[in-house]
């Protein structure tokens, strides 16, 4: 071997080890993360996390069963906002697309999905909380309903395309309108693999903080209502992590280690079914 | 030769059947005209965020105009307030970020793409977006409680090696700009990997058969033959991760110190457009105080999307590239 | 052979040539009273600037089974996709001249009517994914059939028609995914004839299948023209030669040839249908 040839054949061996070591690395990261949370946070959660409200500064125990409701709250209104728009937008996409106007919605749909989740917390703000004077669940929701949009539209209109064509025809020659195929035939097809991203898509929203800091707001009680401000499994972790009680940090990691744990759940469980179904990417 | 069943039915099919075709033609403009309106919506509610983003920053913009960029001073008091600390913080806090996680990611997207067995490629994929999917909240409060102290007890060693530079002068309290640019590399190491990887994917195996078959090595062909093919797509996937970074708040807000300040120290605290926002607007009392933020808010704006901008056309004629060969 | 130059269709024949005898008519001499149930005039089709169809001139005859054959690519398939206005789901695509059912303009018919009395069968079987007793079902709930027994039995009929009933009738309720490839392929047929078209299209409906699958639903076939009328394109001459009354014979998107079948095969007027079906080409 000249030693060429072998410096050759070192520097193969050693940068393809160091690529390995990368991706090693970053998957050491996750269950770092995992593990972290779970010693941390799996430790000190308990039942009355679930059920109790904060308690005041100084006393121990108390839960965030506020925050719980809270999210579940702010993902309703989420979801009504965001999958209608969503999917309907991705039908259009998928069914009626061609035309220059869907350039212009593909194109608004990537730039909204650019935008930074703290700027479209500034647009429900002025949009909502600057006309009614006060921080409420209803302006918190509509932040994270936008944030949804583009998502649901992308994979609505990936998993509507992915539908055979020779469907739509069998539809149409016997007779069946055009929506008519879309509603029977077409939709159902791919209703599985688009309600799962859809539910992807709710699982990143229901981890956002920033949009709600300032719209949903926080509340160390319970939030009647649509109208009040409430609080949030997210905004409980960065207000608690912030503070300087060591008591609210151990609530901070239980939070943490619930809001991943849902999380995770989510995606682990969406994306089983997506790779089973034969879609290659969520 | 007919029966007479089917002669009947056909007899009294059509006056039915223009019935339910008027119907069905009316129902077809119907679906037509909702899924458009849905479509129309994403449209303009894209463009009111914009409207309104220019809008409320009125005040902030006629007050300061374009030395709002430049100014350093951040003074409540007096109302006087220049952006410049925060963009200095955003920017330098990506960069770092993009400079820790580019090697990494690049690395770990050609083990996956081009060395390691297709199965253990998706599974090991399959983990990283899923790391991808952890709310930045929960790497802000790895940040606070893990990497701050893990920083603070690795300074003598940084001092000792590195302490030469201007980067890493003055005190040290653990939260700081390289705390966040450290927080930004991992949460945005899965993006790159993962779209670096399908870049990788996406290069004709002929390119890879052709390297190999003139006697180069697996490396060889990966790096002088796939990368530069994939080249483009790697650097868009790098742009969008870097759009990702800019606009990154909770992670940055939590470890970056909140110093409206601008010092070339790494370990100094500093602020970071999004941050600010984050802690200053619930409490905006002032009407100038909001309208600044809100422009500040704007500017994060402008910078995403020219960013993503540039990252998508990269992407897409790279992609265009591999489909033609 | 009588009028074969008439038979032809010609470049350059104006649309007032329908003067000429046409070549159904023509070969109709032999067949007895059948009834004139389709009639192309004139026909173009131009996917975007590219002429896939050059001035078709052909009668189809009721309750008889006709064949088109040539290579891939010849227009057959094009032509047949027009008679029920398939091709508008198809963008960029144009049409010259007339197609007339039972005297009527095609083109001026509301075109899910027309597609409710021309049914087509695709040439890979394209079951929803649906149960089997729905897919058959689709097209008569499309037509405005409420469910109940009529809807049952309407379902039955077409099954038996199809020459399925006895392999399915323990279990309409199975994914219509659970039948084999031939199974699907008369399911498709099944659901076609469901909604009682005039004229079935069967556009190369067995080459997906294994042989014993052909032979049933060439069976099926024979059957079928009693109360139906065929149009099917094959690529397989055998099979036009089995089952079809007339045959027209495409090359490079004209009619070159059309006339009963046992002319076609046995005694072709043009040089070129003669090379085809000896396989000299194609």
């Amino acid at each position: 071997m000249t030693p060429r040839l072998f410096y050759r054949k070192a520097t193969n061996y050693v940068m393809l080890t160091l690529t390995g070591l990368c991706a090693l690395v970053a998957v050491g990261i996750l269950f770092f993360i995992l593990g972290y949370l779970l010693w941390n946070g799996g430790t000190s959660l308990n039942l009355d996390f679930f059920t109790k409200l904060p308690v005041p500064v100084g006393e121990s125990g108390g839960g965030m069963a506020n925050a719980l409701v809270g999210t579940g709250k702010l993902l309703l209104i989420a979801s009504l906002v965001g999958v209608p728009i969503g999917f309907l937008g991705g039908v259009y996409l998928s069914e009626y697309g061609g035309s220059t106007f869907s350039f212009l919605v593909r194109y608004m749909t990537d730039l909204l999905n650019g935008v930074p989740s703290i700027v479209i917390g500034i647009f429900a703000y002025t949009v909502i909380i600057l006309r009614q004077h006060h921080f409420s669940t209803l302006a918190g929701g509509i932040a994270l309903g936008i944030m949804m949009i583009p998502i649901a539209v992308r994979s609505s209109e990936e998993f509507l395309r992915a539908v055979p064509a020779s469907l739509r025809e069998a539809a149409v020659a016997l007779g069946a309108s055009k929506s008519r195929a879309i509603v029977t035939v077409v939709i159902p097809a791919a209703l599985d693999a688009i309600i799962t991203g859809i539910m992807l898509d709710l699982a990143r929203v229901a981890g956002e903080t920033a949009p709600l800091i300032f719209t949903a707001f926080g509340n160390q009680f319970w939030s009647p209502g649509w109208n009040q401000p409430t609080s949030s499994l997210p905004v409980m972790i960065y207000s608690y992590a912030i503070s300087p009680y060591d008591e609210w940090h151990r609530q901070a990691w239980s939070a943490g280690f619930v809001l991943l744990s849902l999380v995770l759940f989510v995606n682990v469980f969406s994306r089983l079914v997506l790779a089973r179904k034969g879609h290659a990417r969520s | 030769m007919e029966t007479s069943e089917i002669s009947t039915n056909r007899a009294r099919s059509p006056e039915r059947a223009r019935r339910f075709s008027d119907r069905l033609a009316s129902g077809d403009t119907a679906a037509n005209l909702i899924v458009f309106l849905a479509a129309a919506s994403i449209v303009f509610i894209t463009s009111w965020i914009v409207f309104e983003l220019y809008r409320n920053s009125a005040a902030s913009r006629h007050e300061f105009g374009w030395s709002f960029l430049t100014g350093s001073s951040w003074d409540p008091v007096n109302e006087h307030y220049g952006a410049l600390p925060f963009i200095y913080g955003t920017i330098v806090t990506s960069a770092l970020a993009l400079l820790m996680a580019i090697p990494f990611g690049v690395g770990a997207a050609i083990f996956l793409a081009e060395l390691a067995p297709p199965r253990i490629s998706n599974a090991l994929t399959f983990l990283i977006e899923l790391l991808a999917a952890v709310p930045s909240v929960i790497y802000g409060l790895l940040g606070i409680f893990v990497l701050v102290p893990m920083l603070k007890s690795a300074e003598p060693a940084i001092r000792a090696t590195l302490g030469f530079l201007p980067f890493f002068k003055g005190p040290f309290y653990g939260v700081s700009l390289l705390a966040a640019g450290f927080v930004l590399a991992v949460m945005i190491v899965p993006f790159i990997i993962s779209i670096s990887r399908e870049v990788l994917l996406a290069v004709p195996a002929d390119q890879r058969e052709a390297a190999l078959a003139l006697g180069a090595t697996k490396w060889e062909s990966t790096w002088d033959i796939v990368v530069p093919f994939a080249g483009k797509g790697i650097v868009g996937s790098i742009f969008l991760a870097l759009a990702r970074s800019l606009g990154e708040t909770m992670a940055v807000t939590m470890v970056i110190g909140n110093t409206p300040q601008i010092s070339m120290s790494l370990f100094a605290p500093g602020y970071s457009i999004a941050a600010v926002i984050a802690n200053e607007f619930a409490e905006a009392s002032s009407e100038m105080l909001r309208s600044t933020l809100i422009e500040l808010g704007m500017v994060l704006f402008a910078l995403t999307f020219l960013i993503n901008g540039f990252a998508r056309i990269l992407i897409i004629t790279t992609s265009k590239k591999g489909n033609a060969t | 052979m009588e009028n074969p130059i008439r038979v032809t269709s010609v470049t350059g024949t104006t649309p007032g040539s329908s003067a000429l005898p046409r070549g159904a008519e023509a070969g109709s001499k032999g067949a007895g009273t059948a009834e004139l149930k389709l009639r192309a005039s004139n026909l173009n089709f131009f996917y975007g600037k590219f002429q896939a169809l050059h001035d078709i001139n052909l009668d189809i005859h009721e309750n008889r089974v006709t064949a088109f054959i040539g290579p891939s690519g010849c227009g057959k398939s094009t032509f047949l996709r027009t008679l029920n206005r398939m091709h508008e789901m198809v963008r960029n695509t144009r049409v010259e001249g007339e197609v007339e059912l039972d005297g009527q303009d095609i083109f001026g018919l509301e075109v899910s009517q027309l597609r409710r009395r021309v049914g087509m069968v695709f040439q890979k079987s394209n079951p929803f994914p649906k149960s089997i007793f729905d897919n058959v079902a689709y097209g008569l709930r499309v037509n405005g059939f409420a469910g109940g027994k009529p809807l049952h039995d309407a379902v039955e009929s077409s099954l038996r028609r199809a020459a399925l009933w006895e392999e399915v009738k323990d279990k309409l309720n199975d994914s219509a995914y659970s039948l084999s490839g031939g199974q699907q392929q008369r399911l498709c047929i099944a659901r076609a004839l469901a909604v009682n078209p005039e004229v079935l299209l069967l556009d190369e409906p067995c080459s997906a299948l294994d042989p014993i699958a052909t032979a049933k639903i060439e069976d099926l076939i024979f059957q079928l023209k009693d109360s139906c009328t065929l149009v099917i394109v094959t690529h397989n001459m055998q099979q036009a030669a089995r089952v079809a009354e007339y045959t027209g014979f495409f090359l490079l998107g004209r009619l070159v040839e059309f006339d009963k079948t046992t002319t076609i095969f046995k005694n072709p007027a043009q040089k070129e249908t003669e090379d085809y079906v000896t396989g000299r080409f194609g």
